[in-house]
């Protein structure tokens, strides 16, 4: 009985404890209530395992995420049954579209009462199957240590994702044998991480002839881990090909870096549209097309032939048809590749890659980015550019919540490190960013942890600043206020003829006062001259800050690929005004979301 | 997978796309014999909008808790590649093979067809079922119950050829497969 002490028997949540110690978990995000009551006895009586209580169990699945894409470690959350493990669901989907390891822990009444609508009960594992990539009820106390380690191996294994394990109250209470995490796997889930050297040699034989080549990385690159980025400005840096990056990939590659074109997609930059739209080879490197990356699918960049590296063999060919497949872990390819290049010299045409950066030289040139400055309104832009100037120089994370400000962050906050940026992508999680926040500032005590949010968004976890409060983490909660569901209305603009159905905020909260009756600072900002001093406030501030950062109102994202068009045509925010915008996208593109 | 296979195809999808048609494709898929696998299985389906036109399950080696799933499904090639590369990935599963890639296999189905009648539809009913090699499992003076083993085709044709002369009730168990050979499936 390897790891019990002097063979004894252990009760469930002894094992529970024991096993996430022995995972190496630092940090618990959790409520307690009636099913999980052994465990929280547990906590109480050991030291090991840090547990932080949260005021809402989806804000413990998004502080888990933030723990865990700040760190590359496994995000851990404890929940009772019931409404605990269905508050469990938005979150538990989040991390599985975004890729991101999580171990969530349900309390499940007794299993005598299993199925007989017991008071908190729900079928755990029945609602989380399709949000998970696997779950498990423990029905044996026999089976929990085992079961645990296994989750944790399935959560961080392959393309990584959230799992649930489901305890009833009476496995907690019952005594059983511990078993170690050593050599446990899940027999049938081994994922190929090397590649297959023949589809890494035809990737290269292709590549070394590319005249308009382009790499388009995803986050699967941050998911690999520190190597792969590094790999990948190795690999950037060998051969010269511009980078354009994924939402959720953005820190792989340096902004400051020489080949970078800024993030790609559906408010990408002009540069890196243009330049996926008219390559002749692509290598997509750990992302999945999505269709906020394609746009319309029949139009994107017709004239390539393209490589995906993807550890998930599901993920090629899903939508986009691919020319070679290599599938594996992104740093072991990667690392492939680069011997592979330089064992045979291989170089790019230096002409060919010369004309192509010259063109896209001036698609930068068109400066898609650009925005209108104003001395007496504070542009969202400008807030963000100005958040970055005054945190560029400190260890600094950021999270979003989700909508224009998260789009105009991607823009305009300039990423050089992997693990610096939580968004939720796939899902779009408006309440994820606030959260997100903790557990990145449980993870990083001495860090500037920063969510920029949205108003709207921000109130949808806002009970959050409260376990802020309470565990001493100082977030820097930093609102563009622009009193509307900003990337509702300017859709409403844009498909539905300017009616503004339910987008304006109406009685918000007046934030400076919300900050303090939680026990924070509360810091307001409307004048662009007051900004910069504004925001070195907050960064000052000990403890956890909501700046309500007044931003023009009316400000759109852009540029933007409508609905329904192609990567070549894109509306910049420079060629429209106000009241064009409803004319931009035709009938058709209308119905597409 | 050879490399002059993999730089061959152009990139056009959109034009192979118009080109793909749908077809039917049988999958034989080992997976842990675990509570709750079939959900798994049939939530991918639903969940994905994929199809399902027969499935068949039974635990095939008990010791060690396997299961062996028979799924017909129809789907141009692209989604019959996305289910395949679906269901590999749940983790239950230990593998997947689309038997209609494959080549050559056998698929049966057993089908229990009851016929209530009398006179000289009994007479040809009876007739009939010999034709097909079905068996009278149960009898009573006005109505069989016949077992029929044999491809789906071959089931159905029986089924609409009893339809005429009495038939109320129909169970299939659908249909299980197996490739020809010596080659066993990996689990």
């Amino acid at each position: 009985m390897a790891g019990t002490p002097n063979g004894e028997l252990m009760t469930g949540a002894e094992i529970v404890l024991k096993a996430l110690a022995d995972q190496g978990v630092s940090t618990v995000f959790g409520y307690p209530g009636g099913a999980v009551l052994p465990i929280y006895d547990e906590f109480f009586q050991q030291e090991k395992v840090k547990h932080i209580l949260v005021r809402h169990e989806q804000g413990a699945t998004h502080a888990a995420e933030g723990y865990a894409r700040s760190t590359g470690k496994v995000g851990v959350v404890l929940a009772t049954s019931g409404p605990g493990a269905t508050n469990c669901v938005t979150g538990l989907t989040d991390a599985l579209l975004d890729s991101i390891p999580m171990v969530c822990l349900t309390g499940q009444v007794p299993t005598h009462l299993i199925g007989n609508d017991a008071f908190q009960e729900c079928d755990t594992v029945g609602i989380t199957r399709p949000c998970t990539k696997h779950n498990w009820l423990v029905k044996d106390v026999n089976d929990l240590a085992r079961i645990i380690h296994e989750a944790f191996y399935v959560a961080r294994t392959g393309r990584p994702g959230p799992v649930v394990v489901d305890i009833p109250k009476d496995v907690q209470f019952a005594k059983g044998k511990y078993v170690g995490p050593q050599g446990i796997t899940a027999k049938t889930y081994a994922p190929r991480v090397k590649p297959d050297q023949n589809a890494v040699r035809a990737a290269i034989d292709l590549l070394a002839t590319a005249r308009r080549p382009i790499l388009y990385t995803g986050g699967g690159v941050i998911n690999s881990g520190p190597t792969a980025s590094k790999l990948l400005r190795e690999f950037v840096a060998m051969t010269g090909i511009p980078i354009t990056s994924t939402l959720m990939g953005l820190g792989a590659y340096p902004a400051s870096g020489p080949e970078w074109l800024g993030m790609l997609g559906m408010h990408g930059t002009y540069e890196a549209n243009m330049a996926m739209h008219d390559c002749d080879v692509m290598v997509c490197v750990g992302a999945r097309f999505d269709d906020r990356i394609t746009g319309r699918l029949d139009a994107f960049s017709p004239g390539s032939k393209k490589i995906h590296i993807d550890i998930d063999p599901s993920s090629i060919n899903k939508t986009v048809k691919v020319d070679i497949p290599v599938i594996g872990d992104v740093g072991h390819v990667l690392e492939d590749m680069i011997r592979l290049w330089k064992s045979r010299s291989l170089k790019l045409d230096a002409k060919a890659l010369a004309d192509w950066k010259a063109q896209i030289a001036k698609w930068k040139a068109v400066d898609c980015l650009k925005y209108t400055p104003n001395r007496d309104v504070i542009m969202p832009q400008y807030a963000i550019e100005r958040l970055y100037e005054l945190t560029k120089d400190k260890d600094c994370y950021i999270s979003t919540e989700v909508g224009q400000h998260q789009m105009w962050a991607a823009q305009f906050y300039r990423f050089e490190e992997p693990n610096r940026w939580m968004t939720s992508g796939g899902l779009g999680t408006m309440g994820y960013g606030l959260p997100a926040a903790v557990g990145m500032q449980a993870a990083h005590p001495k860090s500037l942890c920063i969510c920029v949010a949205g108003d709207a968004s921000v109130l949808m976890n806002m009970q959050e600043m409260s376990t802020a409060i309470q565990h001493r983490l100082p977030i820097k909660v930093f609102i563009l206020n622009n009193q509307y569901m900003g990337m509702v209305r300017q859709w409403q603009q844009l498909l539905h003829g300017n009616r503004l159905s339910e987008s304006y905020m109406d009685s918000l909260p007046d934030f400076v006062k919300l900050a303090e009756a939680y026990g924070g600072t509360g810091i307001r900002c409307d004048k662009p001259a007051d900004l910069d001093d504004a925001i070195r406030e907050m960064i000052a501030a000990k403890g956890p800050v909501l700046f309500d950062c007044r931003v023009a109102n009316l400000a759109n994202c852009f540029p933007m690929i409508p609905s329904g068009k192609a990567h070549n045509e894109m509306i910049l925010g420079s060629e429209i005004k106000d009241e064009e915008v409803g004319n931009v996208i035709d009938s058709k593109g209308k119905q597409l979301v | 997978m050879n490399a002059a296979h993999l730089t061959g195809t152009g990139s056009a999808y959109f034009l192979e796309e118009k080109k793909q048609e749908a077809e039917a494709h049988t999958l034989a898929v080992i997976a842990e014999n675990q509570p709750g696998v079939l959900a798994r299985i049939i939530g991918l389906f639903a969940g994905r909008g994929y199809n399902i036109d027969s499935l068949t399950v039974s635990e095939t080696e008990h010791e060690k808790h396997v299961s062996r799933f028979t799924i017909v499904t129809t789907g141009t090639p692209a989604v019959i590649a996305q289910i395949k590369n679906q269901l590999e990935r749940m983790v239950p599963v230990h593998s997947v093979a689309d038997l209609t890639v494959s080549g050559n296999y056998l698929a049966r189905e057993l089908a229990m067809v009851k016929v209530a009648g009398k006179g000289d539809k009994r007479v040809e009913a009876l007739r009939l079922a010999d034709a097909f090699r079905a068996r009278v499992v149960d009898a009573s003076t006005d109505s069989f119950v016949f077992e029929l083993t044999g491809k789906p085709d071959k089931v159905d044709q029986f089924i609409s050829l009893m339809v005429p002369l009495g038939l109320v009730e129909v169970s299939r168990t659908g249909v299980a497969a197996i490739l020809r050979g010596p080659e066993a499936m990996k689990g």
